[in-house]
């Protein structure tokens, strides 16, 4: 079937204009079929149900549009008293001097860059495999297109417990930087990995990361996208849980002139538990959506999701979440709650919950909220000598703290915590 | 201590006057009573007084220690000495407790230049004055008033109270929703506050109160005015008499 014009256009002028690297080795085929997959979907346009919230025109264009980079002046690198393995990219390219060796117990990493040029690499049966089988029911084409056209990215084998958090750390200093990360995370029976990201990553960020977390082991990501007001990030994290396994997520987000954060999750395994949760602060222009597709394959599984969002000055935030429950899933427990604190009238925040269920002994429920700040509680606070700022600070922080609550380490859940208290008082 | 004159305060949203010229002075080291009936006016001069929102003061001033409160933002007329035992402590969802007053010390402690208190001091000090509260070490866990039952409110609101050691505490209807025993507990609190440079307003329907915070003054106010002051005995003859006679005789 012929694509609407539009559409084509988009994705005609994109294509012609990109490069699949050189030397992609056992890639070349994943690539391949990307790039098909990219030109039967074609690249979305805001008429796709799916981008109705979310305009992708600016994530689709030949170049970036330029984003100015921002200053942090002395703040205090994120997990900076954290024990981690350090891999920093400037925008999208690996950086070798500022980043650690990469080796470590429990885990064998590599580049995509570089181990692209071998024939055989364990994750070439992952690479793109997860993104191919995410793309239904719904089309997720910006991710096919990352899988075909990914610059780099880090293959993380982890074979039993590592020994400390892989902390992925993306600089922007380029006002024109475009791209394209792919990683993949393959975590063997019991085995236990946590990944660090933070960072602004580039004008424009197109990142996939796609983990395979086998019976009984876990999986834990904490991110942090910011600060920079400019940047455009469209991501996905495609995951497989086998039985008992173990995945939670957690993203805080700050600025970001446009950031589409995209979950994609399968329960193939009995017992296996999902947490994503997300807390965001966009001011002004800021456009900020979350999309997450839960799919419960199994029996007994677990699946929840905590969104919240502070949103001023005409900042727009978006939740696009689903719970597919399909027939067998039996004991599913699924929730999903979405909140918004709206601090003024000009801030819009739009919600679309969906449950679809096809299993009868199951338990699912979702909610969503769009508030304002509770008066009598700043009151009280004043009342008591907490100067208006500060008191809002308090509810802000009070609001987003279920989403926190979701990261289960307490040091990196102080850090982000702290983080998130200076960039609210450096805000008044 | 605190001085009101000629109080006249107006709801901001529609044209109803609430006070009609409050005349009140509280000296250092007393404890004044303000009863009366049903919308007389008490809670609407407390709220005045500590700065809520929805109210207009079209006349008269109040001075706390010779300063003028009613420009003053609630967290300045805090800073200045002075605090509200709300009737109905507000719940804050995810604010522990613990959290919240310390920020509260913390923020009056600066806003009069002094230095912070040490979270080890801090710690110290309310394990003190929670302990004689009979205020648990869970219930300083607990997000600030959620799930608290009427009586563990009001002991919150006098560890507060204890914590930020204001010079003019107002405490409005504190004894309601109370059981006798609870009564006990946040009386023994209060009094255990009472110094020459304290002084208290307690806004009451009931003598009961005033039989374990002992006032030395009691005011009776009607119409938003107040009708009325005498000693303690005034409270009894609310007491056994209702506000009728009273009424009556002032009319």
């Amino acid at each position: 079937m012929a694509l609407p014009k539009i559409k084509q256009d988009t994705t005609d002028t994109l294509l012609s204009s990109m490069a699949m690297p050189d030397g992609a080795g056992w890639s070349a085929a994943a690539r391949a079929d990307a790039l098909a997959r990219v030109q039967k979907m074609g690249l979305p346009t805001r008429r796709d149900e799916y981008w109705k919230y979310t305009d992708p025109a600016t994530l689709t264009t030949v170049a970036a549009p330029p984003a100015a980079t921002f200053d942090v002046g002395d703040e205090t690198p994120l997990y900076d008293a954290i024990d981690r393995l350090k891999i920093v990219f400037v925008d999208g390219v690996f950086d070798a001097a500022a980043s650690d060796d990469l080796t470590m117990a429990g885990v064998t990493i590599s580049r995509l860059a570089e181990a692209g040029e071998k024939d055989i690499h364990w994750a070439k049966d992952l690479y793109g495999t997860l993104e191919a089988k995410g793309q239904h029911p719904v089309e997720r084409p910006m991710a096919a297109l990352n899988t075909a056209y990914a610059t780099d990215g880090i293959l993380i084998h982890a074979t039993a417990k590592a020994e400390k958090p892989i902390s992925l750390i993306y600089h922007h200093k380029s006002e024109e930087s475009d791209a394209i990360l792919h990683h993949c995370v393959k975590l063997d029976k019991g085995a236990e990995l946590t990944i660090l990201e933070n960072g602004p990553a580039a004008a424009r960020f197109n990142k996939c990361m796609e983990i395979d977390v086998a019976d009984g082991a876990a999986f834990h990501h904490i991110r942090a996208q910011g600060r920079d007001h400019e940047r455009r990030a469209v991501t996905h994290m495609f995951a497989r849980l086998g039985t008992e396994s173990v995945y939670k997520s957690f993203t805080l987000t700050a600025n970001g002139v446009l950031t589409r954060n995209e979950t994609v999750l399968e329960l193939t395994g009995d017992d296996a538990v999902a947490h994503v949760a997300g807390a965001a602060m966009g001011d002004g222009d800021f456009h900020h959506d979350d999309t997450v597709f839960i799919t419960h394959d199994a029996v007994n599984c677990e699946s929840r999701q905590v969104f919240k969002k502070v949103l001023r000055n005409g900042a727009v935030g978006v939740f696009q979440g689903k719970i597919l429950v399909q027939p067998g899933a039996q004991k599913t427990d699924g929730y999903q709650i979405s909140q918004s604190l709206l601090l003024d009238e000009d801030s819009q925040f739009l919600a679309k919950p969906e449950l679809e269920i096809y299993a009868d002994d199951v338990a699912c429920s979702h909610g969503s909220t769009s508030g304002a700040i509770d008066e009598e509680a700043l009151f009280y606070l004043r009342s008591r000598g907490v100067p208006k700022g500060p008191a809002q600070d308090l509810l802000v922080l009070a609001f987003l703290a279920e989403a926190i609550e979701e990261i289960d380490d307490e040091d990196i859940a102080a850090d982000i915590l702290t983080r998130l208290e200076g960039w609210l008082a450096r805000r008044r | 201590m605190l001085e009101i004159k000629n109080l006249h305060v107006k709801l901001e949203e529609e044209d109803k006057q609430i006070l009609k010229g409050v005349d009140l002075k509280v000296e250092p080291g007393k404890v004044h009573a303000i009863m009366g009936p049903n919308g007389s006016g008490k809670s609407t001069l407390s709220y005045v007084l500590s700065g809520r929102d929805g109210y207009e003061v079209t006349d008269g001033s109040a001075e706390l220690e010779g300063e003028d409160i009613l420009e003053m933002e609630p967290e300045e007329r805090a800073a200045a000495g002075l605090f509200l035992a709300f009737q109905y402590p507000v719940e804050i969802p995810g604010v522990g407790n613990m959290t919240f007053l310390r920020t509260a010390v913390n923020s009056q402690r600066k806003a009069r230049g002094e230095e912070e208190i040490s979270a080890a001091d801090f710690l110290k000090l309310i394990r003190e004055k929670a302990k004689s509260l009979k205020i648990d070490a869970d219930m300083l866990k607990r997000p600030v008033n959620v799930g608290f039952s009427g009586g563990e409110k009001k002991r919150n609101e006098i560890l507060q109270m204890a914590m930020l050691e204001p010079k003019m505490c107002i405490l409005d209807e504190t004894d309601s929703g109370l059981d006798v025993d609870a009564m006990k507990l946040v009386a023994e609190g209060v009094n255990a506050l009472r110094d020459a440079g304290r002084a208290f307003l307690v806004i009451t329907h009931y003598q009961r109160l005033l039989d374990h915070i002992k006032p030395d003054v009691v005011h009776i106010m009607a119409d938003g005015k107040i009708v009325k002051t005498g000693g303690p005995e005034l409270a009894l003859e609310v007491e056994n008499n209702g506000y009728a006679d009273i009424l009556a005789e002032v009319a």
